[in-house]
């Protein structure tokens, strides 16, 4: 069970392919550019059949600009936010909020921190100000610091008895070195509890700042509205925040960690480097990782682990393009008898690829479920809001969504088999196993 | 608690937050309820077909909803439902093992299955012009499987390992699973969906052939289709793909074993080593919605959420503001069920508080709230917010065909799920506390401790 404001950060699998870069495509999705009085921009799809609008703002940055020493800072910030504003305390904030069917959510992960609000059009400007208590007067009174501070802690002690926890924060130790990416952006329980209100008031300001703001909005409110409320909810944001943490130094060497956990299932967190999402061969990894590891079941690695030796329920791989580093990774859990074989397959199906590439029929095939699938993301106002949100803060143009399509097919066998050659690396694949695996130790190099 | 679980990795949310399992009346400025959108109809060979429509996005969902769930299961074949959803995938007379999934994704589509107590149910997710295909697909699976030795070996070693992931790698579910086998003496809810192990690794072809030759059938089953599509073509198509499918004349009667009167409380302590935060769970037998009949289940849906629904309710305004006993408290009630179901209450003690403290702390809150009975302003508020629900809902087309779908498998009519909102609304003060009498009462409750493997049990 998981606290219930604060939504595990570390994403189930499903959820971080997903996170694998919005690429939206819809044709018919028809995105205006508002630019308030007060310079605010935003990115708008006017959708007025159903009387609410989705509103989505990301603020780059996310967990990632903790301060030295103040590890969980961000974290327990981002919870805090609808723990009382400006004269309502914790209550009477969630009795606001419910007498107007409005829903907010704040999010944090380790690149961004994300609000996504909706609310009816018929009370929208209470909404709306309401809101804007929350991002701008939060109270952070000390008693509800302390409610929040011993949920997040109760999550990070539930974390270090998850295998898939324990597996991914011995991976990203392993791989990030002294950069933020390397910790659980959680903290520890050590560094949560030496949080003090200073702290949370120098993290909110850190992150809540106009230089590294992306804003999307989809629903029954047109160009003219939206500007007026956007320069009442974010004019008043200072111009910059805490600094950015700059690349991180990825380093990941092959070989095998095990962390002895007794539980019958062993978890195994694989992963290598990764490719940036502007790099000119990213389309053809992404096309290429389809076909070896992306979620549905005619990927090769379930294929062949799943499908064929039924060793494991789920298997898949997907590039991560973080801000400050690009990895690629992938997951596995089967049985302690079973996962040593699962491991086996994995590098095998790795080094096939590598070797031998794709067929035409399989690029074929990846292709056309990748540009099919592709308008199901467009999957009502608050998905399409985020999509928005999502463009902008990687960078993509207005038209992105009619041009990604063909980008798409543009990727040809040569493109993908000579990205598998320089992408995939067996012999620097390393795999973090959790569990009480037979026939596996960690190897020397660690 | 009802749980649902899937083939794939993505499974849908079906039993998510408690307004998303609601509908209710519009506001009179909204231009069109859900109500609006929804078609239905019946096959000659029985088969229902609900169509929910959604212009927006050329996009179509396919679910085809059988009655049939893991409360369905014979004696000693535990899981045998959810083995045969996995099956589902294997050669037909007409299509390679794999085929289906394979052709749907190479039309750009998604497509996956759930198996819960009283339904399974198997969708696609397509644009709008490949519907056709995707009908004729799924017809063809409900009658022509064919299952090789091979399959059954090789998928029973995979939901053996979705146990793995699910339960037995998991001290929270495994807990469930014991909380649920002790509240219910007679009914198949005692026992997990997935299944006991012991009785998976049994499991054969001819187990799930039966259940599917049992089960598997138009007058069985029950068609949701949302998206952009025009209801008269949906009934085309189905008349064409599923209409010719003969109906099963043999169809048992749906008659389960029912509870007797409960009338010991139950306790139960589960410790493992790697449990970090213990925390009381209770549970007590509840009334389900039945057709025409759903005051009750309404009146508890709003007592669940009058209780455990978040930082205004009153579990949280006494046992995480005005004490500081939890880290965290909730109350969960779904009526959706085709037997008698539980209301659910759940307390995570805050750093220094026992399991004992954080239960009587429980139940001197309840006790309370007995005495003091419903905040009129918060039973208007969780109103509104149901009114407004039905504004947000229709912006999820997919979330409408879901309760309209594991509505009628429980046994409702369309006519109960849109009346639903109606009654929530109608619900007042006086019947929430009767209901609340009705059912928390300890002689039908289990409460359960999970707790560390080094922890002391504290004398009763």
């Amino acid at each position: 069970m998981n606290a219930p404001k604060m939504r595990p950060l570390i994403a189930a699998l499903a959820g971080l392919v997903a996170l694998l870069t919005a690429l939206p495509a819809l044709a018919e999705v028809k995105i205006q550019e508002v630019t308030t009085p007060k310079g605010i921009k935003a990115w708008l799809v006017e959708e007025h059949s159903i009387p609410f609008a989705a509103l989505e703002l990301r603020f780059k940055g996310g967990t990632s600009l903790d301060l030295p020493g103040k590890r969980g800072a961000t974290y327990l910030m981002s919870g805090l936010l609808e723990e009382g504003a400006a004269d309502l305390d914790a209550r009477a904030f969630a009795r606001a909020q419910e007498s107007l069917a409005a829903s907010f959510s704040y999010d944090v992960g380790d690149d961004a921190l994300s609000v996504s609000a909706r609310f009816l059009s018929e009370n929208r400007d209470e909404a709306v100000e309401l809101l804007r208590t929350s991002l701008m007067e939060p109270r952070f009174d000390q008693d509800a610091i302390d409610r929040v501070r011993a949920q997040v802690i109760s999550g990070i002690m539930s974390d270090a008895k998850d295998p898939r926890d324990i597996a991914a924060n011995a991976f990203t130790q392993m791989a990030y070195g002294e950069h933020p990416y390397a910790t659980d952006g959680k903290g520890t329980v050590e560094s949560v509890n030496a949080l003090t209100r200073d702290d949370i008031l120098a993290a909110h300001k850190g992150v809540f700042a106009r230089d590294r703001l992306y804003i999307g909005a989809v629903g029954d409110i047109t160009p003219e509205e939206l500007s007026t409320l956007l320069d009442n909810l974010l004019g008043d944001l200072p111009e910059t925040g805490a600094p950015f943490p700059g690349p991180a130094d990825v380093s990941i060497d092959g070989g095998v960690t095990v962390v002895p956990f007794d539980t019958p299932q062993s978890v195994a967190l694989f992963g290598q480097r990764g490719i940036e999402r502007d790099d000119d061969d990213f389309f053809a990894a992404y096309v290429m990782n389809q076909i070896l590891g992306a979620g549905g079941f005619e990927s090769r690695l379930m294929t062949e682990v799943r499908e064929k030796r039924g060793l494991t329920y789920g298997i898949y791989s997907y590039l991560n393009p973080k801000d400050w580093a690009a990895v690629y990774m992938g997951s596995v859990a089967s049985s302690n008898d079973k996962v040593a074989e699962a491991i086996k397959l994995v590098k095998e199906e790795w080094t096939r690829l590598r070797d031998d590439g794709v067929t035409e029929k399989e690029l074929e095939d990846a292709k056309t479920y990748l540009t099919g699938a592709y308008p199901l993301r467009f999957d009502g106002n608050g998905e399409i809001a985020s999509i928005l949100a999502g463009m902008q803060l990687q960078g993509l143009p207005i038209d992105y969504i009619a041009t990604r399509n063909d980008k798409v097919e543009a990727v040809t066998l040569d493109d993908v088999n000579r990205v598998a050659k320089e992408l995939l690396d067996p012999d620097h694949l390393h795999f973090v196993v959790v569990g009480k695996p037979d026939g596996l130790e960690s190897t020397a190099s660690n | 608690m009802l749980q649902t679980i899937a083939r794939g990795l993505a499974p849908l949310a079906l039993v998510a937050g408690l307004f998303s399992g609601l509908a209710a009346p519009a506001f009179a400025e909204a231009p069109a309820s859900v109500t609006d959108r929804v078609t239905d109809f019946m096959l000659d060979n029985g088969m229902q077909v609900v169509v929910v429509e959604d212009h927006r996005a050329p996009v179509v969902q396919q679910m085809v909803w059988y009655r049939a769930g893991s409360a369905d299961e014979p004696k000693g074949e535990s899981g045998v439902a959810h083995f045969l959803e996995h099956l589902m995938f294997k050669a037909t007379k007409n299509m390679a093992s794999g085929e289906l999934s394979a052709t749907v994704a190479a039309n750009g589509g998604e497509d996956n299955a759930f198996t819960s107590y009283d339904y399974t149910a198997y969708y696609q997710r397509v644009a709008a012009d490949r519907l056709e295909l995707m009908m004729k697909m799924e017809a063809d699976r409900m009658v022509n499987l064919i299952l090789s030795e091979d399959d059954i070996r090789t998928e029973r070693d995979v939901i053996l390992e979705e146990r793995n992931m699910r339960t037995d790698n998991n001290p929270r579910a495994l807990f469930g699973e014991q909380m649920n086998a002790a509240q219910y003496l007679n009914s198949r809810y005692g026992l997990p969906v997935i299944g006991w192990r012991h009785e998976m690794e049994e499991l054969s072809r001819a187990d799930a052939l039966d259940f599917y030759h049992t089960y598997y059938a138009p007058n069985d089953a029950i068609l949701v289709v949302s998206g952009d599509v025009d209801p008269a073509e949906v009934r085309r198509l189905a008349e064409t793909y599923y209409g010719v499918i003969p109906a099963n004349p043999n169809l048992p009667e749906r008659i389960r074993a029912q509870e007797p009167p409960q009338t010991a409380a139950r306790r139960l302590t589960y410790k493992d080593a790697r449990v970090a935060q213990p925390y009381v769970s209770r549970s007590y037998l509840a009334p389900e919605r039945d057709p025409g009949d759903q005051k009750k289940a309404a009146a508890l849906t709003l007592l669940a959420e009058m209780l455990g629904g978040g930082n205004t309710s009153y579990l949280a305004e006494k046992l995480q503001f005005d004490t500081q006993a939890a880290v965290w408290s909730n109350a969960y009630y779904s009526g959706t069920s085709v037997d008698r179901t539980t209301f659910d209450l759940v307390v995570v003690p805050a750093d220094g508080v026992n399991l004992e403290e954080a239960e009587a702390a429980l139940d001197k809150a309840l006790a309370d709230f007995m005495e003091r009975g419903v905040d009129m302003e918060q039973l208007e508020r969780i109103k509104m917010q149901l009114r407004a629900s039905q504004i947000y809902q229709q912006d999820n087309v997919d979330g409408i065909a879901n309760r309209y779908g594991s509505a009628l498998a429980v046994g409702l009519s369309v006519k109960d799920i849109q009346d639903w909102p109606e009654i929530l609304q109608s619900v007042t003060a006086d019947e929430i506390m009767e209901a609340a009498r009705d059912v928390l009462r300890p002689e039908s409750s289990v409460t359960g401790w999970l707790m560390r493997q080094d922890e002391e049990e504290v004398m009763q």
